[in-house]
């Protein structure tokens, strides 16, 4: 069972990778709006490759409102 | 579609339709790739009949007033359904504010019941605030798993009562809703809405975007807000049609459930559409140089046969695997909520797939003008709606001046502030605060906004004093938001921002640290609503003998600043 910090460390692995940014420049704690330049539907494509990459279900009213990858862990741990 | 001309209120006009379409399907629950709920408008009623019963025996009576927060699903329109029923007014709320600005509004609208889903359920029990909402006085919580702890709620599947509940009638002139525009943060507006302004914008609504049983509307906009209860609950349900709703609304599944339910109409705010007119434009790019060009001609052959009105059928056969991406039997994508630019129109337009595009406020009912496509004009945003009063007042000399309408589908009022509903109306006509004219072929073309607000590519209305209270204890002498055209008028409607105007102490200097102390605060805010830079003002700001802070002449003080040089960015 992963704990919360290596929960952390995929999300933002998995946005690196997703939204194509150098690694090592996003932390826990970045808005991803601000950092990525992104807007609620590019964010919520994110939200599919890490249903598949932790394989659950996340109802998009358990996201409303999260804007930074720390959070967003949280949501999906709960759920692990 | 029923004569609705005939009725009196929502209530009876849903009643009528569900015997009248029994056995057409109303109502399709995907979530995922999976299909949940498939309903025909006898099974509809069959749900829906228990809960207005049992609502009833609680003493839910006419006038009463329930609220549903919930994203879009087949429950919301069971629920509302009951509510018109059984005579009561719904408060249909915006599933993505706060728990505290729920209960902020739950308060005002002094709703005595409450619907729910689980997961909002569970924040909601958990902000303090409820307690003083105590005009709630029954909550029904759908979903909730076997053991959760309901905080004092009913289980939604469980409050049922087996007699049949009495229909209770209501006038056109009687409140059926208390939709909140804004004021979250401050001062509520609770537009009411009587049941005359909703028959009356479905019957013009209808005149020229119909439908009927068979046609499936795609229910994206979250039914609380005026468009998708106009055109994804009552408009269709009057009518026969199916509203198909997504529990995710994911874009890959929006994409599968247009050709996987043979979409006829689907609502979309100018966010969304432009994401998808990028998505087009990427696999346009990728095509090769060969098809690439054919497709560019045919694309000029649809155009040129279009220019006068849209064709359907040309359209399909000609761009036939552009269309089947959208099912095949998409005939409009209806824009709304905000500004679109009218170069995303005429994308969509020109692959002869029409965009309804329009013009509306909460407050004058969902829509004032709507493009009747004949021909299309990607640069207005259409003509009035039959029923539909609309003036420019003390124009420029270009035409543009304030834009006031007058119809039966306007509002009655701010509920419980004759002060503010003062404020917007004169002599019968509601003034929008939204700068326009009109062209030579009565084409409505807006040019931007005096009133001090902005709205988001999302179509969120967001007025400055609702987040202001974050910034409450600033360590400065005074601060005020603003939209930033309201300062420094603008003739347009995107990119608008807002902006915080602070007053230093004496020796007091805009630091580090207090920038990050604004940014910290702004970040507590929703993305879609926090402010976009700062702006330094000396002097004290101009107040009221109550001291509240003269936001009109204060702005005018911030007009004699440089827009692009005052604003230090966040």
């Amino acid at each position: 069972m992963r704990n919360l910090d290596q929960t952390t460390q995929e999300v933002l692995d998995l946005a690196i990778q997703h939204f194509k940014v150098a690694p090592g420049t996003l932390s826990p704690s970045d808005d991803f709006f601000k950092k990525l330049g992104i807007d609620s539907l590019q964010a919520l494509e994110l939200l599919s490759r890490l249903e598949n990459h932790f394989g659950i279900e996340l109802p998009d009213y358990e996201v409303q409102g999260v804007s930074d990858f720390r959070t967003l862990a949280e949501r999906i741990q709960s759920r692990l | 579609m029923l004569d609705l001309s005939k009725y009196q209120s929502i209530g009876a006009a849903l009643k009528d339709a569900l015997t009248t379409f029994a056995n057409e399907t109303c109502l399709i629950e995907a979530d995922r790739d999976r299909e949940k709920e498939r309903l025909t408008y006898k099974e509809f009623q069959n749900r829906a009949h228990p809960l207005a019963r049992a609502l009833q025996d609680t003493g839910f009576s006419a006038g009463d007033r329930a609220s549903i927060i919930m994203t879009n699903q087949s429950k919301w329109l069971i629920s509302a359904y009951s509510i018109f029923f059984t005579g009561g007014a719904l408060v249909p709320l915006d599933y993505k504010l706060t728990p505290s600005e729920h209960w902020q509004l739950l308060k005002h609208s002094g709703a005595k019941v409450l619907i729910t889903e689980y997961p909002i359920w569970r924040q909601l029990a958990g902000a303090l605030e409820g307690a003083s909402a105590d005009n709630v006085k029954l909550v029904l919580v759908t979903e909730a798993p076997a053991n959760a702890d309901l905080s004092g709620a009913q289980r939604w599947e469980e409050f049922r009562c087996v007699p049949e509940p009495v229909f209770v009638p209501r006038e056109r002139k009687d409140i059926a809703c208390i939709v909140y525009s804004s004021g979250t943060g401050g001062r509520p507006k609770g537009c009411m809405m009587t049941h005359e302004n909703y028959l009356e914008q479905c019957v013009a609504l209808t005149s020229l975007y119909p439908f009927w049983p068979g046609v499936r509307y795609l229910s994206i906009l979250p039914t609380n807000h005026a468009i998708d209860f106009m055109v994804g609950f009552f408009g269709p349900f009057t009518c026969g049609a199916c509203v198909v709703h997504l529990r995710t609304l994911r874009p890959e599944f929006v994409r599968e459930a247009f050709a996987k339910y043979k979409i006829t109409y689907v609502s979309l705010v100018p966010l969304v559409l432009k994401n998808v007119q990028k998505g087009l434009q990427a696999r346009f790019e990728e095509l090769p140089q060969t098809k690439r060009n054919v497709l560019n001609f045919l694309i000029g052959v649809n155009k040129a046969f279009t220019k006068s009105q849209p064709r359907l059928g040309l359209s399909r056969k000609l761009l036939g695997q552009i269309h089947a991406n959208f099912g095949g039997e998409l005939r409009t994508i209806i824009v709304g909520g905000a500004f679109t630019e009218p170069q995303t129109l005429q994308f969509f337009y020109d692959l002869g797939i029409p965009v309804a595009n329009g013009y509306g406020l909460t407050e004058a009912g969902t829509a004032i003008t709507v493009n009747d496509l004949h021909p299309f004009r990607a640069d207005t945003v259409g003509k009035p709606l039959p029923g539909m009063e609309v003036k420019i007042v003390n124009p420029a000399e270009d035409g543009v001046g304030e834009v006031y309408v007058r119809s039966k589908t306007v509002m009655a009022g701010y509920l419980n502030d004759p002060e503010l509903t003062a404020e917007a109306f004169s002599d019968g006509w509601l003034k929008t605060g939204d700068l326009g004219r009109f062209d030579q072929t009565g084409h409505l073309i807006l040019s931007g906004r005096q009133k001090n607000m902005i709205v988001t590519e999302e179509g969120k209305n967001i007025y400055p004093e609702d987040i202001e209270a974050v910034f409450e204890n600033l360590p400065v002498k005074e601060f005020c938001v603003f939209a930033a055209n309201y300062v420094w008028p603008k003739r347009s409607m995107v990119g608008e921002q807002l902006i915080l105007a602070l007053h230093l102490e004496n020796n007091q200097t805009y630091t580090e640290a207090l920038r990050n102390d604004i940014i910290a605060r702004n970040n507590r805010l929703l993305n879609y609503k926090r402010v976009h830079g700062v702006v330094l003002l000396d002097g004290d700001f101009p107040r009221t003998a109550s001291l509240k802070i003269k936001r009109n002449i204060l702005a005018e003080r911030l007009a004699q600043l440089d827009r692009s040089s005052a604003i230090l960015p966040l």
